[in-house]
């Protein structure tokens, strides 16, 4: 078994408008230092070893993790 | 003709599409559900809005891979008209079938109200009952409807005429404020290259009968209807 941590973030082109509310709601609370808010998403899997597993996490995010139009990914393969 | 109308997991305008199609328009109309794997003798398909497999993982991306949406894009790259509304704005894109993507509205706020729309291209088998400009009143209903595409996209978009409608003001000017979710340009709704494709985020079919406020929407159910005579 392997387990995979994928990170799936919005094109630092693009507003995190969920981002923004959350930045202004810490600075309401005083932590003036927050310079910028990035929501994204995690998401782990659980994989049978056996084949490229590297090679099929990229598929997965190309094909439905991630849509590359809007988002961005990475991922890390824990033994 | 026949129209189908898609039923997913999740749908919940199917039943107004089907009512504008049947009982409106008075026309032929079949739901096809997801599982179904071919859209049997349907001449215009119409991806309805709602919540497609609850949205999860993004809108549309779950629903993209459905057996019935295979038979959709065969269909599609074959000429046939589809056209998605909302959520099934969502689908098309997520299926490669529109470009670019729709992302969380700028205020973080679902928004449902009547907006105004202003045409843009009336030579397309989506719009030709209507004018050059003319503004339609229809409702948007989505937490997720702001347009977005890379810079390269919207050129070509610009240049083709593939943007149908913007979010305008009732006198049809493209400000800000008539723009209520973000949305690159104003766009409200785009084609694709060969205009057998459309997808809009406001609701035509929650304005096709006057009971509900508006029948600027049934325009656009008649101009397809125009487009098969």
């Amino acid at each position: 078994m392997a387990r995979v941590r994928v990170t799936v973030t919005l094109k630092p082109s693009l507003l995190d408008a969920q981002g923004k509310v959350v930045q202004g709601a810490l600075q309401q609370l005083g932590y003036d230092n927050v310079e910028q808010v990035r929501i994204g998403k995690y998401i782990e899997l659980t994989v049978n070893d056996g084949g490229d597993i590297d090679a099929q996490v990229k598929e997965m995010c190309d094909k439905l993790l991630a849509n590359p139009v809007i988002e961005d990914y990475q991922y890390e393969v824990v033994a | 003709m026949k129209f189908g109308v898609l039923k997913f997991p999740g749908s919940n305008c199917d039943q107004d599409a089907y009512y504008t199609v049947k009982d409106v328009l008075g026309h032929d109309v079949e739901y096809l559900w997801h599982q179904q794997g071919n859209i049997g003798s349907t001449d215009v398909v119409i991806v309805p809005g709602g919540f497609s497999y609850g949205d999860y993982l993004r809108c549309g991306a779950i629903a993209r891979f459905s057996p019935v949406m295979k038979a959709v894009q065969d269909f599609a790259a074959s000429g046939g008209l589809v056209i998605g509304i909302c959520n099934g704005f969502q689908i098309l894109c997520e299926s490669h079938l529109l470009p670019g993507a729709l992302v969380r509205n700028d205020g973080q706020r679902f928004i449902c109200m009547h907006v105004a729309l202003r045409t843009e291209n009336v030579q397309t088998p989506f719009t030709n009952a209507l004018k050059p400009g003319q503004v339609l009143k229809i409702p948007i209903a989505h937490g997720e409807g702001k347009y977005v595409c890379d810079g390269d996209t919207l050129k070509q978009l610009n240049d083709a005429g593939r943007i149908l409608f913007r979010y305008a003001d009732q006198d049809g000017r493209l400000t800000e404020a008539a723009n209520p979710n973000g949305s690159t340009d104003n766009i409200a709704g785009v084609a694709n290259e060969t205009f057998n494709v459309f997808g809009m985020m406001p609701h035509p079919e929650r304005a096709a009968d006057p009971a509900l406020g508006s029948a600027d929407g049934r325009l656009i159910f008649e101009s397809i209807v125009r487009h098969f005579r």
